[in-house]
Formats: C-alpha cells, structure tokens, sequence
C-alpha cells in the first residue's frame, strides 16, 4: 500500500502549475482522505460525515434509477417499432440501446460539467468542490434520451458558469442547477425537450411519418456480441413504427382526460414507469426507494417531500372540486402516476443549498412547490410539466421565505428582551 | 435508547414491501393498492391537522381563561414524544429533545487518587478580557502563600488573582509581543495559606464581600455572560447560574468529583446568593437511573431546574437559555461547581483552596482516572507515566471545546478535565465512502446511527476539507436552542451586526456551538466564527 502511495505521491505536479495541481488535488482526496488535523481554537475530533459522503449518498440513491431509465429508454424505443413488446422481451438489446443512449449523456455531462468546475476551482484557488456529482448526474436523468449532446453541453456550461461560478462556486447558487440546464434547453431549444415526438429514442420522422433510426457502429458491436451468444440483434434497423404507436407521454393526453389517457397506458404502467418520459422520472418505486434511503440517511429534507406532497394533493383536490375542463376532472390521485412529480420531489426539490434552510421555511416552500407545480401542471397549454418551473421559481424565493422565519425568531428574542428589561 | 432500526424504519419499509408485493400480483391490483395507500396517507393527514388544530384552539382558550390546559384529552405532540419524567424529579423540569452524545473510550473511573503535580501556574490568558499584559506583582525566586496575589489587569485593578499554591515562584513566562502566559509556582510539600478574614456573608453588605472577594481572589472565579468574560466590579448578574453535571464528551462526573465538599457547596451558593439581584439557579441533572447526588438536590437557598437530554443539556448556556434567556440588557454569571466550593472554602475554611478533582481521560491513556490536584496543575506531572501511545495529542477540557496544550504546559484555569486523544495525521483511502464504524458520527447516514450504544476511539483527522455551507438544519438539530445557528454564523462572516445581535449571539459562547462544529459536514470553524462575533459585539457594546 505505501509504495502504491509514493508512486501517486510522485505524480504531483508543482504548486505553480495551477490547474494541474488543483486536478491533481481533487483526483487524489477522491483516493484519500487527506491527513489533515484539527487545528484549534475548535474542536479536537470531527464527525465521519463530510461533503464528499452527503453527495454519494445521493448519486447511490439515483442508482436505480439510472438502470431502470438505461432499461426504459431501449424498451420505448422498441415499443414504438412494434418489437420485443413486452417487459422481459430483448432485455439484452434493451439494455445494450439503453446504454448507448445514457453513456454519452452521462460522460458529456460530467466532463464539461467537471472541466468548469475544475478550471474555477484552479483560479480560485480552492480544492474541487463535490456539488457538481450530484448535479453531474442529475442532469442525464433529467433529459430527454434523443438530445443532442451539443446542447447538453451548451445547457451545462451556461448553467453551471452563471448559475453556480457567477454566484461563487457550491453553496452560493440560488437556483439549482441541474433545473437551470433543462430550463435552458427548455427555453433555447423548445423542440428537442417538448411535444410528443422527443420522448422515445431513436426514432426519426420525416413527412409525418416515424421510422427507427439506421444503427451505427456500436448497436452493430453489440450484435457482434449477441450474435455470439445466439441472442436476438438489432439489426440495420431503418423500421417503419407501429401504427398504434403514439409517442405522448400520459401528461400530454391527459389534458383531454383520464380516459385519454389510459386508452394507451394502464396505470400500472405508469406506476412501473415503462412509458415515455425523461430518462430518470418514468419509475415511481424505484424513486420512492431512493427517496426513502435519503430520509433514512438524513441526507434529504422529509419536511420538504412531505410538504411538497400535501401541496399537490391539495391542489390536485382543489381542481378536481373546480372540474372546468378534462384535465382538471383528472381524480387528483392519477396525478401522481403522471409526471416527474416524485423525481423532482424526491432529488430537485431537497436540494439543500436551494431550498429554504429553515424548518419552518421548508414546509412552506414545499408546500409551495406542489401546490405551484400542479397549476402549471393543469393551467399551462403549453407545456404540460410544472414541477421544473415550480422548484426554480421557489428557489428564487427560498431567500424571502428564510428571511420572514429568521425575522420572527429575531422578533421573538426582542419581545422578550423588552420584557426582561423592565 | 433506541436500538437498532427505529420503529419508523420498520413502518415505512413495511408500507413499502406490502405495496410492492402487491403490485406485483398477477391481477394487477398494484396500481389501485397504491391510489389506496395515497388516499389513506391522504386522509390520515387531514385528520392529524383537524385534530391538532382543535386540540390547539382548545388549549389556546384553555390559557385564555386561565384553565389547565392539560385538561384535554390528547397529549400534545411533543408529548407523546416526552420521555417519562424520572420520580426523583420534584420542581421545574426541561426535557431537550435535541443533541447528540459522542461516547468515546477512556472515561474516568473512581475512586478519586491524589495527583502528583509539583508546579502549579497562573495563565492570564485562561480569563478572557484581561488584557495581555497584566502586572505581575512577584519576581522569580519569590516565595508565596497559597491566596497571594501573583497578578492584576491594569484595566481593573482591584480584581486581584491569586496563587493557588504555596512555594517559590519559579518562572514568569511570555508569550507573543511580551504578553504574561504563565505564572509557575513551584509547590511547597506542606502547603500555607495567607489568613483570610471572611466577612459573614448573612450580615455584611453587599460592598463589602464584594471587596473581600476582589482582595480574596474569589472574584477570579466569575464568569459573566455574555461573551464569557471576567466578571466587572460594578456588575449587579439578574441571575447566577449553575451547571451540575457535564455531558461533553468523556466529562468527568461532577457527583464524584464534589464527594465531601459539601459544605463549602452551600457555603458558596449561599455568597452568591447575596451578588445577584435575581437568584441561584442550579441545573440538575434528570438523565441518570438514579438521582444526582444530595449536595446538589438538597442545595438550599437556591432555585433548581431538572435537564433531561444529551449533550449540549449539561452546558450552563443551554440551561439559561430555557431558564432565563440572556438578552441584550440582561446579564448573568456562570461558575462551576467546584469554583463554587472553592468560592465557599473562603468563608467555610478562612483560605483559598483552589482544589480541584480533575479527570484525567482519552483512550490514549494507559488508566484513566479521577485525580485530586490544584487549580492550574502541570498537565505532563498530572500524566506521568500514563500514555498507552505518544502520537497523541493532550487537550485541557474536553474534545469538543478544550484547548490543545503539551505536557509542558498547565491546566487551564476553568478545567477540570484533561483528554488525550491520537493524533490522526494518516491518510484513509476511500475514508468517504465506505461505510465505518470506528468514528462517531452525528449523521444517520453511518451505520453507527444505528448502534447508538457503541463506544468510539476518535482521533484528530478532519475526516474531510473545508466546504462553503451546503447542509442546512443540521446545527438546529443538535442545539436545544431556540437559535438559528447557521444564519448566525453567516451575519457573523458578513458583519451584519444588527442579525447577529437579534439572532441571539448574547446567548452563546464557544461550548454551545461545538457539537455542532463537530457534526458540520462542511467543516466550518463555527467556534472561531462565534468568538470573532462575540468579540466584535462585545467591543462595539
């Protein structure tokens, strides 16, 4: 073990070489704890937590679903071709599709995320700051599988420069950043992340009319692979799409009503989270799982879940009582098979840095959160998803919410200054 | 205590499992089992807040009227949550529900043994608000006797501090720029003490034993809140207020260490009883099966008040806090509880006994035990002999709030405990993310969340670097305090002194945030943050 240590330990570039150093840096405290002590006036002994564990234990609860979207995003798109229909069928090509989809996504967004993090961490002169492994690998899971990996960059670089360095580095942004890249995918370019088209990977039209996309080389290495083992292959690929096939994701058809809806997914399927959707937020379960080692671990705020769901419920409620059109009239607990609501519950909305820091402030701005992304959900023709818009127009106003609660303790220590005083 | 999985864990992975199992069934059934579950989390939370809200509306009148309000059928939630109060309990009682305790290995065990320390020193440092060079009235090669005065602060030069011991005074030593960092007194075998004429406290005016105090060397003993200075002449404390038990970590057991000092205990209660405006307040301990012991229950003269809860519960800011909250006009005085015999040893016994029962812990050290010495002991004499290891790292006080110091070096004034903890300067690879035992933790994300009874061996490593503040709630979680500490740490860095005063800086000082400094994931100094804080109020005001 030492002399794998001294061989590390002579790669370390000089002090002078900033950038290389602070690579150097954020590579090896990734190996090591460093052995720094305590130094005083202070504590003598610290607690195992630190920042580098709060956010693995977030990237371990998106684990599953990461498998689950590589799963999704393979099944989807042979779903649309009329193939391997049902769950278990072509699990391998799925898989291996799912796979060529994510990996690129996932790579882009850590490396140019990474890259900017690391270049401001070199000027400023600080270690790398672990904020962006979350957010790293939010973002994929937040896309839909077909964007382009150009304006994956692009909404990275504009989110994590002006969003998070402009503000000085993690802990300082307002808003969060993975949002803010989709929100400027969203805004830039509205016709890769929106409509009934972008949801399924894979799939070309031309003329109104959808066909599969022709593979490439990797699908063909994967068939090398399959060919080997006897397996199912893809192909060359290039089929027309079923004729059944509608690539609406359920909130899209809900806005003509519940039976819309389950005309093409049962609520099962919404439940299990096999339809098109964002690569991540399709499988409720596997969120709820994730969101449940987040409260066991302490690491994700319960009040802020809790409350965000009883806002939605409410509202959802609220609607249902209204009943103006057929969305509203969708029985406020479908709500909950549709959307992204448990994903951006689950990981956007207990963001710590952008959420309120108060208790008192996180039941009001989680409440706040689902009651607004259900508004937007229902009241929006647009764009039938609030839950983005929601958590970021409530981050702006985590601030204030934090600032009334932290004024009233400040009241409250007055009154009874002015009580002892006399 | 809780052990293993809480009975929320079992309840919510339960829900879980059923509904996973459900759904998986082959009719299908799944999809409706979970609009079910939704409807009855749905419906069991609009029936909690109808509930509560009624509930609460009925103690509201209740309080307007003037009725007893526990008169309503349903507990309260906190509550429900209460830990039964312990029968030895009579009077005012506060349970704190928030806190953690680091339970780490080497306590002290009894009985108490003589110490062998032979140097004794005074450190001008060890009272906050002297200045740095304060006149020192012997030369080297003086001999004293126990209660001469060694030194004053130029500032205030009736505050005299005393030797603790007898002998020759065998060193002046300084520190940065000139500053007096100890006066060494090298003990005499039999001890003498310079004769005291105590006034009686039960006729005399308050001037006059405030003057006997200031000339005895008692004054010395005073701490004023806020800012946890020495005590200033004119001061008239709305209250006085003691500790009696130390939850920090490896504290020494105040029942032991007070074992026969009863009666300069009472004594010195009841001299503080005639400094103070307002009253004695004592803070007793409701943790343990047993009752603390009869010196501090049966004190008379005094107002009591039972704390139940972990650490920080023991520390006198938390207490006061929920007694009487120190604000911008009021003041208080904190002492220890052997500064409080010491106090009455004055008036009991005509002389400065600065004895001191001190702790000797650390699982570094071969036995840890409760030794009885004098104020200001030689920290090396006091460990002779004791280290299991000499990578170590020897703090006066405890872990969390202590002060690093050598072997060379001297107890500092206040202290009645000494930890020697190992110096933990190793790398640990992949120390962030595997799963460990063998560091206490406040965070459930560790498995020893869930072996709340395990005893740890820590060591100094930061585990971790310096972040910006990410995590939030995490400070409010382990201070019993009506308190943002986190908001406050931020007015302190950007010198917003209007919210660092309205935030209730006057409440704190260093001991009360350290536990939270410890648990901070991000590794922010917020003891220092504190003192620059406290230090900028006290300036200012």
């Amino acid at each position: 073990m030492s002399t794998f240590l001294e061989k590390i330990k002579k790669l370390e570039p000089p002090k002078e070489k900033r950038f290389l150093h602070t690579l150097y840096d954020g590579f090896f405290t990734f190996l090591y704890v460093p052995d720094h002590t305590t130094k005083g006036p202070g504590v003598h002994i610290l607690d195992r937590m630190d920042l580098k564990r709060t956010m693995v234990m977030v990237v371990l609860a998106l684990q599953l679903c990461y498998v689950f979207g590589t799963y999704n995003i393979g099944h989807q798109h042979f779903v649309a071709l009329g193939m391997h229909t049902s769950f278990m069928a072509g699990l391998h090509l799925k898989l291996a599709y799912g796979l060529i989809k994510l990996l690129p996504l996932f790579v882009v967004s850590m490396v140019v995320g990474l890259g900017i993090e690391f270049f401001y961490a070199a000027k400023k002169g600080h270690g790398i700051e672990e904020g962006y492994l979350v957010t790293g690998a939010l973002i994929p899971l937040i896309m839909p599988p077909d964007i382009p990996l150009w304006i994956l960059s692009l909404s990275i670089a504009f989110a994590v420069i002006l969003g998070k360095e402009a503000f000085g580095g993690t802990g300082m942004n307002i808003v969060n950043i993975a949002l803010l890249s989709r929100v400027f995918v969203f805004f830039a370019y509205p016709t890769t992340i929106s409509g009934d088209q972008c949801w399924v990977a894979g799939l070309e039209y031309a003329g109104g009319k959808g066909v599969g996309e022709t593979y490439g080389w990797a699908q063909h290495f994967f068939d090398w692979i399959f060919n080997g083992l006897g397996w199912a292959t893809f192909g060359e690929g290039g089929r027309a799409i079923a004729d059944a096939f509608t690539g609406a994701t359920p909130l899209g058809l809900a806005s003509q009503g519940w039976e819309q809806v389950t005309a093409v997914y049962s609520p099962m399927q919404m439940f299990w989270g096999v339809i098109p959707g964002s690569i991540g937020e399709t499988s409720k379960p596997l969120i709820i799982v994730g969101a449940l080692m987040l409260i066991a671990t302490g690491i994700a705020s319960w009040r802020i879940m809790l409350s965000c769901l009883v806002g939605a419920v409410f509202m959802a409620m609220a609607f249902n009582w209204w009943g103006f059109d057929a969305f509203m009239n969708v029985p406020w607990y479908y709500h909950f098979y549709m959307g992204s609501f448990w994903f951006a519950v689950a990981f956007m909305a207990t963001d710590p840095v952008t959420a309120s820091s108060t208790n008192t402030g996180k039941w009001i701005y989680g409440f706040s959160i689902g009651a607004l992304g259900i508004i937007i959900r229902i009241m929006n023709p647009a764009y039938p998803e609030g839950w983005m818009l929601a958590i970021l127009f409530m981050n702006v106003f985590a601030p204030l919410i934090d600032h009334f609660v932290v004024e009233s303790n400040i009241k409250r220590r007055q009154k009874i200054s002015a009580a002892a005083g006399n | 205590m809780k052990k293993g999985f809480t009975r929320l864990h079992l309840i919510t992975s339960f829900l879980f499992l059923y509904q996973l199992a459900q759904a998986q069934s082959p009719s299908g059934s799944g999809s409706s089992n979970f609009t079910m579950l939704l409807l009855a989390i749905v419906i069991l939370i609009a029936f909690f807040i109808i509930i509560r809200v009624s509930d609460n509306l009925v103690r509201i009148q209740a309080g307007k009227s003037g009725d007893d309000a526990s008169l309503t059928p349903l507990p309260g939630v906190r509550d429900l949550f209460k830990k039964s109060v312990p029968t030895y309990v009579k009077g005012k009682y506060v349970a704190l529900n928030k806190g953690h305790n680091i339970l780490l290995e080497g306590s002290a065990k009894g009985p108490v043994v003589a110490g062998n320390a032979k140097t004794f020193a005074i450190q001008p440092p060890n009272f906050r608000g002297v200045s740095a060079i304060p006149k020192v009235e012997v030369e080297v090669g003086d001999t004293v006797k126990a209660g001469d005065h060694l030194l004053f602060d130029k500032k205030n030069p009736a505050i005299k501090y005393v030797s603790p011991v007898s002998g020759e005074v065998i060193a002046v030593n300084r520190g940065e720029r000139r500053s007096i960092a100890s006066v060494v007194v090298l003990a005499d075998k039999e001890q003498q003490y310079r004769k005291l004429d105590a006034p009686n406290p039960d006729t005399c005016s308050r001037e006059e034993l405030v003057n006997f105090l200031l000339d005895s060397g008692g004054w010395a003993l005073l701490r004023h809140r806020p800012f946890d200075v020495v005590a200033n002449t004119n001061d008239l404390p709305d209250n006085i207020f003691i500790s009696t038990f130390d939850t920090a970590p490896l504290a020494p057991d105040l029942n032991v260490v007070m074992e026969g000092r009863g009666a300069a205990f009472q004594r010195g209660l009841e001299v503080l009883g005639k400094l103070t405006k307002g009253k004695v307040w004592l803070g007793l301990d409701a943790n343990g099966e047993n009752p603390p012991s009869s010196i501090f229950t049966e004190a008379k003269g005094v107002a009591k008040c039972w704390f139940s809860g972990k650490h920080p519960a023991g520390n006198v800011g938390v207490q006061i806090h929920h007694i009487a909250p120190i604000t911008t006009k009021t003041t208080a005085w904190t002492l220890g509880v052997q500064d409080v015999a010491t106090l009455g040893a004055l008036f009991t016994e005509g002389r400065f006994n600065a004895e001191r029962v001190v702790a000797l812990t650390g699982a570094e050290l071969k036995q840890p035990k409760y030794v009885r010495t004098i104020i200001g002991a030689n920290i090396g004499e006091l460990l002779d002999g004791n280290f299991a290891n000499d990578h170590v790292r020897i703090i006066s006080g405890d872990v969390l709030s202590g002060s690093k110091t050598s072997s060379e070096s001297y107890l500092n004034y206040h202290d009645d405990q000494v930890t020697v903890v190992e110096e933990g300067d190793q790398l640990e690879m992949f120390g962030w993310l595997l799963p460990d035992l063998s560091t206490p933790s406040a965070s459930k994300a560790l498995p020893g969340h869930h072996f709340p009874d395990t005893v740890y061996k820590a060591n100094t490593n930061m585990h971790g670097e310096k972040r910006a503040f990410v995590v939030t709630g995490q400070y409010e979680e382990l201070l019993p305090m009506d308190i943002y500490p986190q908001h406050l740490m931020k007015a302190i860095l950007t010198n917003d002194y209007e919210k660092i005063e309205g935030l209730g800086i006057h409440e704190l000082i260093e001991e009360d945030v350290a536990l939270c400094e410890f648990a901070c994931t991000s590794k922010q100094p917020l003891q220092q943050i504190l003192r620059e804080g406290l230090d900028m109020v006290h300036e200012q005001g």
